[in-house]
C-alpha cells in the first residue's frame, strides 16, 4: 500500500496546437494500421501478380462479374473464378481534380468504368496515356499491370489500345 | 405497404442554421436547438414524448462513438427507448422512417427523429476520404475512388446515354442556389449563372465546385405523433401518407443492365432499347418511389405531387432523380430542369428550399430537415419560420421527401400531405 499525499504527475514539454481561444479549438492526432483480409476476394490480387484479371462466374446461373464476388447476386449461388479479357471499353469516366487527402497528391487523374466483352458487369479502374479530351464512352483500353505489386487494385490500370 | 399500422403524422420540426463549421456549439447542443424549436413550436415538453430515433452518419468525423446516446441524454430523454439508425447520405431519411414505423407500430405514441452531423472538425478533403470509405474499400477507394468521382462517371454515362448536358446540370445548381436565397437557414445562398457553374473550378470532371453540395455542422429535429396526441398537440398536423426505400449494390461495377422498373404511368414500349439501371439510374431511387406511391395511392407522380425536396447532393443527381420518381421519363431529367418545370413556379417545385446544394448537407440531419422545411409548406407556415413567403408554394397539398445514400445505395421516398 502506498498512501502518498504529495504524488504528482510528470510535467511534459509535449503543449498541444491550439487554433482557437474562444471556444477553445485544439488539435487532436490519430492514425491506425488495420491488418487488412482480402478474405474471399484474395485470389483477384494474386492474379495481378500474373498479369491477370480475374472476374467472377455464377456456378448456377452462369452470370459473370467484371469485378469478383464470392456469391451471385442474382441467385445466391456460389461463384467460381473466371478469366476476365485483358481489352475491354470504357463504360462511364471522369478526371478527378480532387479527392480523399491520401490521394490529393495524385491528382488529376481518371477513372474510368470497364466493360468487357461478355462479361456482364463492370470493373473500376484508373487510366494513364490520355488527357480527358481524349476519354470517351466506347473507348478501346488494355489492362497494363505492375511488375512490383502492391497488392492493392492499382497493380491492374488502364491505357488506351495501340 | 402490406400493412400500413396506425396513421402518422408529423406535427413539428426544428432546423439549426446550416454551416462550414459552427465551433462555439458541439452536436449536442445544436440539436437541443432544434429541438427546443420544435417542442416550443407546439407547446410540447418532454413528457409529452414517448422515445426517439438518433440519426447521424459518421463515428469518424468527430471521433466521438455513439454520438446518439450523448444527444439523449443532453436533450433530457433518457431513459425512454432510442436506438440510432446509419445508411449513409439517407441516414436522415432511414431515420425519419424509422421513427414513422415506431409510431405506425403502435410502440410510441409520439416520436422524435433528432439528426445531426459534425463535419467541420476534419478538412474537406480528409472528410472525403472518410466518405469515400462508404464505398468498396477492397476495390474502389484504394484507386482514389470519391464520392464526386463516382457521381461524375455516373453523369458522363448519363450524357452518353440521353445526350444530358452540362448547362443542364448548371441550371439545377443555379435553379437551388437562387432559391435560398429565401432561405434563412441555408448555408450557401448564391445568385448565379450557368456560366458561373461551369467557370467554377473542376472537382471532377464534368462536375465543378457549384454542381456539388458543401460539409456542414448543422443539426434537425421531428416529431410524428398518431392520430389522437397529434390533433390533441397541433392544430395543423402534417400526414405521412406513405414511405418507400429501395436498395443497390455498393459498387457501381455491380449494377445490372436489365429491365426499367416500371411506375404506373410508365410502360415497357418507353423503354425498349434502355439497360437498366446501369450507371445512369439509380434503381434503388425508383425502387424507393414505387413503394411510396403504392403506398400513397399516387399513380401520376407530376401530376399529384405539389413540391419534391430530393437529395441534390450533385446537380447530376438531381436529373437522375427527377427520371426515379417519375416526374419525367428516364432520359428527360435534362430538359425537365431546362424547360423551368422543376422551378418555384414550375409543374412541381424541385427543392424549393434551396436543397442540399444550397443548404448544406450535414449528413445525418439533412434528411430531417428535408421533412422540417416540406412540414412547414404543407402547413403553409413558411414565412412564419422563414420570416419570408417567397419559397411558399401556394396551396401545396401533397409533397415527398428523397434521401439518398452511397451512389444510390439506400434511397428513402416519403409522401406527407396537408391535412387542412
Amino acid at each position: 500500500m502506498t498512501i502518498n499525499p504529495k504524488a504528482k504527475l510528470e510535467e511534459t514539454q509535449d503543449g498541444t496546437v491550439v487554433y482557437n481561444f474562444d471556444p477553445l479549438i485544439v488539435k487532436s492526432h490519430y492514425e491506425i494500421d488495420y491488418v487488412h483480409s482480402y478474405a474471399q476476394d484474395s485470389e483477384f490480387f494474386k492474379a495481378l501478380g500474373r498479369q491477370e484479371l480475374m472476374g467472377s462466374k455464377c456456378k448456377k446461373c452462369g452470370y459473370t462479374y467484371g469485378t469478383p464476388r464470392g456469391h451471385c447476386m442474382e441467385c445466391g449461388s456460389e461463384t467460381e473464378w473466371y478469366k476476365l479479357p485483358n481489352e475491354g471499353k470504357i463504360h462511364a469516366f471522369t478526371t478527378c481534380y480532387f479527392g480523399g487527402e491520401a490521394f490529393l497528391n495524385e491528382t488529376p487523374f481518371h477513372l474510368v468504368l470497364v466493360e468487357f466483352e461478355g462479361v456482364d458487369s463492370l470493373f473500376m479502374s484508373r487510366i494513364i496515356g490520355v488527357d480527358t479530351e481524349d476519354l470517351y464512352v466506347g473507348m478501346p483500353i488494355r489492362a497494363k499491370f505492375r511488375r512490383n505489386l502492391k497488392l492493392n487494385p492499382t497493380d491492374v490500370y488502364f491505357v488506351p489500345k495501340a | 405497404m402490406k400493412n400500413k399500422g396506425q396513421d402518422v403524422y408529423m406535427i413539428s420540426g426544428g432546423v439549426t442554421k446550416f454551416t462550414k463549421a459552427s465551433p462555439e456549439a458541439d452536436f449536442r447542443l445544436r440539436t437541443k436547438k432544434a429541438f427546443d424549436y420544435a417542442l416550443n413550436d407546439v407547446g410540447m415538453t418532454l413528457k409529452d414524448i414517448d422515445g426517439s430515433v438518433a440519426s447521424y452518419f459518421s463515428d469518424h468525423f468527430q471521433r466521438q462513438l455513439m454520438s446518439g446516446i450523448m444527444a439523449q441524454d443532453y436533450l433530457g430523454l433518457t431513459p425512454k427507448p432510442s436506438k440510432r439508425v446509419e445508411g449513409g447520405g439517407a441516414t436522415g431519411g432511414l431515420s425519419f422512417q424509422a421513427g414513422v414505423e415506431e409510431v405506425a407500430s403502435g410502440r410510441m405514441n409520439t416520436c422524435v427523429v433528432y439528426g445531426f452531423e459534425t463535419m467541420s472538425h476534419v478538412n474537406t478533403w480528409k472528410g472525403n476520404e472518410f466518405i469515400a470509405l462508404a464505398s468498396d474499400t477492397n476495390f474502389d477507394y484504394p484507386i482514389g475512388g470519391f464520392y464526386t468521382g463516382y457521381y461524375a462517371m455516373m453523369a458522363t454515362r448519363h450524357m452518353h446515354e440521353f445526350g444530358t448536358t452540362v448547362e443542364q446540370l448548371a441550371k439545377v445548381s443555379v435553379k437551388n442556389h437562387g432559391n435560398a436565397l429565401h432561405n434563412p437557414y441555408a448555408q450557401s445562398p448564391m445568385k448565379i449563372t450557368v456560366e458561373d457553374v461551369r467557370k467554377s473550378p473542376m472537382v471532377s470532371y464534368p462536375l465543378t465546385r457549384l454542381d456539388v453540395c458543401a460539409m456542414s455542422d448543422g443539426a434537425a429535429v421531428a416529431v410524428l405523433a398518431n392520430e389522437e396526441k397529434a390533433f390533441e398537440l397541433c392544430d395543423n398536423p402534417v400526414l405521412i401518407k406513405g414511405i418507400g426505400t429501395g436498395t443497390d449494390t455498393m459498387r457501381l461495377s455491380d449494377r445490372p443492365h436489365g429491365k426499367v422498373i416500371l411506375l404506373p404511368n410508365e410502360t415497357e414500349a418507353d423503354y425498349k432499347n434502355l439497360k437498366y439501371p446501369g450507371v445512369h439510374s439509380f434503381r434503388a431511387g425508383r425502387s424507393a418511389a414505387k413503394e411510396a406511391y403504392q403506398s400513397a395511392g399516387i399513380t401520376d407522380p407530376l401530376e399529384e405531387l405539389d413540391i419534391v425536396e430530393l437529395h441534390d447532393a450533385y446537380t447530376s443527381s438531381e436529373i437522375q432523380t427527377y427520371e426515379d420518381l417519375g416526374l419525367c421519363k428516364y432520359g428527360e431529367g435534362g430538359h425537365f430542369v431546362e424547360e423551368g418545370k422543376a422551378d418555384l413556379k414550375g409543374k412541381v417545385a424541385v427543392n424549393p428550399s434551396g436543397g442540399l446544394l444550397a443548404c448544406g448537407h450535414p449528413v445525418g440531419a439533412t434528411g430531417i430537415m428535408q421533412a422540417v422545411f416540406m412540414f412547414w409548406q404543407l402547413q403553409r407556415t413558411i414565412k412564419k419560420h422563414f420570416k419570408d413567403d417567397a419559397l411558399q408554394i401556394s396551396n401545396a397539398k401533397r409533397g415527398l421527401i428523397h434521401s439518398h445514400a452511397g451512389t444510390g445505395t439506400y434511397v428513402t421516398a416519403t409522401i406527407m400531405e396537408a391535412v387542412k
